[in-house]
């Protein structure tokens, strides 16, 4: 039995510690926001936070993972940073096909509370490790500055 | 020509041998016929005069519409319009595009308005362009536009025509605006969804009054949001990845790791042993392995010693394929297009003063990876026949081929169509490919619903590539510089070869969507002649975003650039003067090279490039900036791109395909490629099989062409002209045209 907290509640799954953290979501707890794209940390589809960190659940171990390491995945990501990201997400259109854009959102929202102005560099930096094949980046870099935007009004 | 050929093929039959009943060319006016009324839900559809309606089937409701089968337009009681989709969206938005036609008509209030999948039922739901049920050529709203209007307009007079009964008033004095019917004399309304029951119980008009284009409220308007945009910002947009029916198993596949090769042998006893391992079973197309979850399907998998047997696959690498390629090259091909004497201007136009260039261009296999890995859920059903959710873009296809597999009818196999996470055309195929594995592993495991898993090695190793080609062109200028010879060879594969497709898609040898773009260039040159070599292998290949345009028009450009330079003429000024019995391309051209300020000095290290086609019944013109750095690294800084799709139904979700077109195009520019080694795939995963990423992505601006011709796509057409483009710009700068693809090969992209 392994014990995880995510989203603020108590999980008990009775998974091997070697079973990745995204199957441990989207198999086990039926959390499917969080998406599968690579399996080796290279698309981001599967980012979550842990501990507020942009963490590849594709590549963290559910056994690493102790009760008190606080996983927030896109069902329960809140506060100011992920509002303003989700409304200038909504506002622009910027989703394609989608798939990818859960990951997109968990980075974006973790750039956001670390820095409420960033350059076109610190935006190419924490999303580089995002990739859409719909390439609806020209829209994720528009979204995240208007995002910041709105934070710092 | 893709979509006459497409009809013709269904009408030959897919899922060996099993026919498909032809259906009549589409009408753009009347026919109009209600449908499956019933419990106050008012529904339309407005479809061809057809035989008797197939079985019943519950369409998948984005939303809490109630859903009623066989109709493009529901309005319930609970006054939302739900538009039923026959099309597969995946990304291109044609859910909101359909919707807004619909609602247009309608005269609906976009926040009432919904969207869903139709259910696979080709006799009501057939691409009129196709015959099938299925979505592909750019083709959705120019197919669907007379049919959602008068679906839309139909249940607009059916509203009108109840409130008029209700309110004891002529229909002529009723209006409707933004969801609300009124009689402005007696000072009455009503919503749509107080009217439904009544309208429902009516007839159905027989002939509708369409609105002209100044009166469009939601067409054409640049506000509209996607009805989709809320769903997949907050994770609960559905894909068929995220299905989980009761009692569901996962399913992945053992694949032979060469194309054509089969199982020799199996040892399981490893996979057995793993925690989570159900089953594993020895199938046509590979050994499945069958778990509790993902991961020990996985897990299992790999545990698996499987020995392949290659007597029948591939063994060759690229590099020896593409020298076979070059040999093929030497000897004519079957003629795609031949007038005047090609060979004999090229060599006056020498002799006399001008210029002949000479080219040869190299374009590897790509994939199209789209983000979410190939996935479907497959449950039997108990009274025979399945059911399938899936991302399914050819249903038709996928009914009959799943329907061949089972020994049951097609119409016994439902489709719940899903959000499909890209597709780039590689869930279009002729054999139904993933969907018809995960039918077969469900047929053999029958005791639960069987969720079949392709991982990203799946994807990027596992075949229906956008084919390996090679183009020789010469082309030659005269002593004034005007184009007057031009001759082509390609080199590659037919993904039609092998198909229901094939006897029509390949005429003479030649295969059409090897040579489109090329044979019928609208560059007037007297002497042309294009010829095709088609090569066997087995090597699986399919059609990738905008098909033969993605190499046929990049070579074009190319080569047209160099012969301007040949020719001392600018770029831009060498097309216009050849484009003047083609206003449409000769409109985006001007307009790209405008809107980018063509002509105005640029700074040390920088080029500027453009390129022009017409894809898909699109014209677009793209101009590319791009820096050079003192290593000789590129850059592209900004994309301006023209588009003429005709009238616009949502310009935002154009501009969203162009910069997403611009984005693909460079991507695969830049690093895409799939190479094998004795056969085997040399890339596995994003970490080699590079993608597009932001810090890569230029500035985009797009510059629609305001129209009122009949609607065309934007999916394909905006990316066959991106790479040239930047390619040209990296010309302008270096001299050195870039023939061989991707960029990376020439260590000018780290």
């Amino acid at each position: 039995m392994v014990r995880i907290n995510v989203n603020g509640e108590e999980r008990q799954v009775d998974v091997p510690e070697d079973m990745p953290l995204l199957w441990v979501l989207r198999d086990e707890l039926n959390m499917t926001g969080t998406k599968f794209g690579c399996g080796i940390a290279q698309c981001g589809a599967c980012t979550v936070h842990v501990d507020g960190t942009p963490t590849r659940a594709c590549q963290t171990p559910v056994g690493m993972l102790t009760p008190d390491s606080k996983i927030t995945t896109i069902e329960g990501v809140k506060g100011k940073a992920a509002q303003a990201v989700q409304a200038a997400w909504q506002k622009l259109d910027v989703v394609q096909c989608g798939y990818c854009q859960s990951g997109q959102i968990m980075s974006a929202v973790a750039l956001l509370t670390d820095n409420q102005n960033p350059t076109d560099q610190d935006i190419d930096a924490a999303m580089d490790g995002n990739v859409c094949r719909c390439a609806t980046y020209v829209r994720i870099r528009a979204a995240i500055k208007d995002a910041a935007q709105t934070m710092r009004a | 020509m893709l979509h006459h050929l497409i009809r013709q093929a269904a009408q030959n039959g897919f899922g060996d041998g099993l026919s498909l009943t032809p259906l009549p060319a589409p009408s753009r006016r009347g026919f109009l016929k209600a449908i499956g009324a019933g419990a106050g839900v008012l529904v339309v559809g407005a479809h061809l005069p057809m035989p008797a309606l197939a079985a019943e089937a519950a369409p998948k409701i984005i939303g809490p519409a109630d859903p009623r089968p066989h109709a493009f337009v529901i309005v319930a009681p609970d006054n939302t319009v739900t538009v039923l989709a026959k099309h597969l969206d995946k990304g291109q938005g044609i859910v909101t595009g359909i919707a807004t036609i619909a609602a247009e008509e309608l005269d609906a209030d976009w926040a009432q308005v919904r969207g869903a999948f139709a259910p696979a039922d080709a006799k009501l739901y057939a691409n009129h362009f196709f015959g099938i049920q299925g979505t592909g050529g750019s083709t959705a709203v120019a197919n669907s536009w007379d049919e959602l209007r008068m679906a839309g307009a139909a249940a607009r007079a059916m509203l009108v025509a109840a409130a008029a009964v209700r309110w004891k008033v002529p229909a002529g004095e009723v209006t409707v605006s933004k969801g609300v019917v009124r009689h402005a004399a007696s000072n009455r309304s009503a919503t749509f969804g107080e009217l439904a029951e009544e309208a429902s119980k009516l007839p159905v008009p027989q002939q509708v009054k369409l609105k002209e284009q100044k009166d469009y409220v939601l067409i054409g308007k640049p506000d509209l949001h996607r009805l989709d945009h809320i769903s997949k910002t907050n994770g609960t947009a559905i894909f068929s990845m995220d299905i989980r029916r009761p009692g569901q198993v996962t399913a992945v596949l053992a694949r032979s790791p060469r194309f054509g090769g089969t199982v020799k042998s199996v040892d399981d006893a490893a996979a057995r042993k793993v925690p989570g391992v159900i089953e594993v079973i020895s199938l046509p197309v590979g050994v499945a392995v069958i778990a509790k979850n993902t991961w020990a399907a996985m897990k299992g998998r790999e545990a698996l010693t499987v020995a392949w047997d290659d007597g029948k696959a591939e063994t060759r690498g690229t590099d020896a394929m593409l020298a076979d390629y070059r040999k093929a090259a030497e000897k004519p091909g079957s003629v795609a297009a031949n007038k005047g004497d090609a060979d004999k201007a090229i060599a006056d136009a020498k002799a006399k003063g001008g210029h002949a260039v000479d080219g040869e261009f190299v374009f590897p296999y790509l994939a199209h990876a789209p983000m979410e890995p190939l996935n479907a859920v497959v449950a039997l059903n108990p009274e025979g026949g399945c059911t399938i959710w899936a991302g399914s873009q050819f249903q038709t296809v996928e009914q009959m081929t799943a329907a061949h597999i089972l020994g049951c009818k097609p119409e016994q196999v439902k489709i719940e169509t899903q959000w499909a996470g890209g597709s780039f055309g590689r869930r279009a195929t002729t054999n139904a490919d993933y969907i018809a594995e995960a039918v077969m592993i469900a047929k053999a495991y029958p005791k639960a619903p069987v969720h079949l898993v392709w991982t990203r090695e799946d994807d990027i190793k596992g075949g229906r590539y956008r084919p390996l080609f090679l183009h020789r062109i010469t082309a030659a200028v005269d002593a004034k510089g005007a184009l007057v010879g031009w001759k082509q060879r390609i080199v590659g594969q037919s993904f039609m070869a092998g198909t229901p497709f094939e006897a029509v898609m390949v005429k003479d040898g030649v295969d059409a969507t090897m040579v489109e773009g090329a044979s019928d260039m609208a560059y007037p040159v007297a002497n042309l002649a294009v010829d095709a070599h088609t090569v066997a292998s087995p090597v699986t290949t399919l059609w990738w975003r905008s098909v033969g345009h993605t190499h046929t028009a990049y070579a074009k450009e190319v080569m047209i650039d160099r012969l301007a330079k040949a020719a001392g003429k600018d770029p831009v000024a060498f097309r216009m003067e050849m484009l003047k019995d083609h206003p449409r391309l000769a409109g985006v051209l001007k307009l790209a090279a405008e809107k980018a300020g063509w002509g105005q000095p640029l700074a040390q290290g920088k080029g500027r490039g453009v390129a022009v086609h017409e894809s898909f019944n699109t014209y677009v013109a793209h101009v590319a900036d791009v820096t050079v750095d003192a290593k000789g690294q590129i850059k592209v800084d900004r994309i301006v791109v023209a588009v003429d799709c005709g009238e616009v139904v949502n310009p935002d979700i154009v501009k969203a395909q162009m910069e997403g077109g611009a984005g693909w195009g460079i991507g695969h520019a830049l690093r895409g490629e799939i190479t094998m080694t004795d056969g085997v795939v040399d890339q596995a995963n994003f970490d080699s099989y590079l993608p597009l990423r932001m810090s890569d992505m230029p500035v985009v601006e797009v510059h629609i062409v305001p129209s009122h011709e009949r609607p065309t796509g934007a999916g394909e057409p905006g990316v066959p002209t991106v790479a040239p483009a930047v390619a040209n710009a990296v010309f302008s700068v270096t001299g050195q045209p870039l023939q061989t693809l991707p960029f990376s090969r020439g260590g000018i992209v780290s």
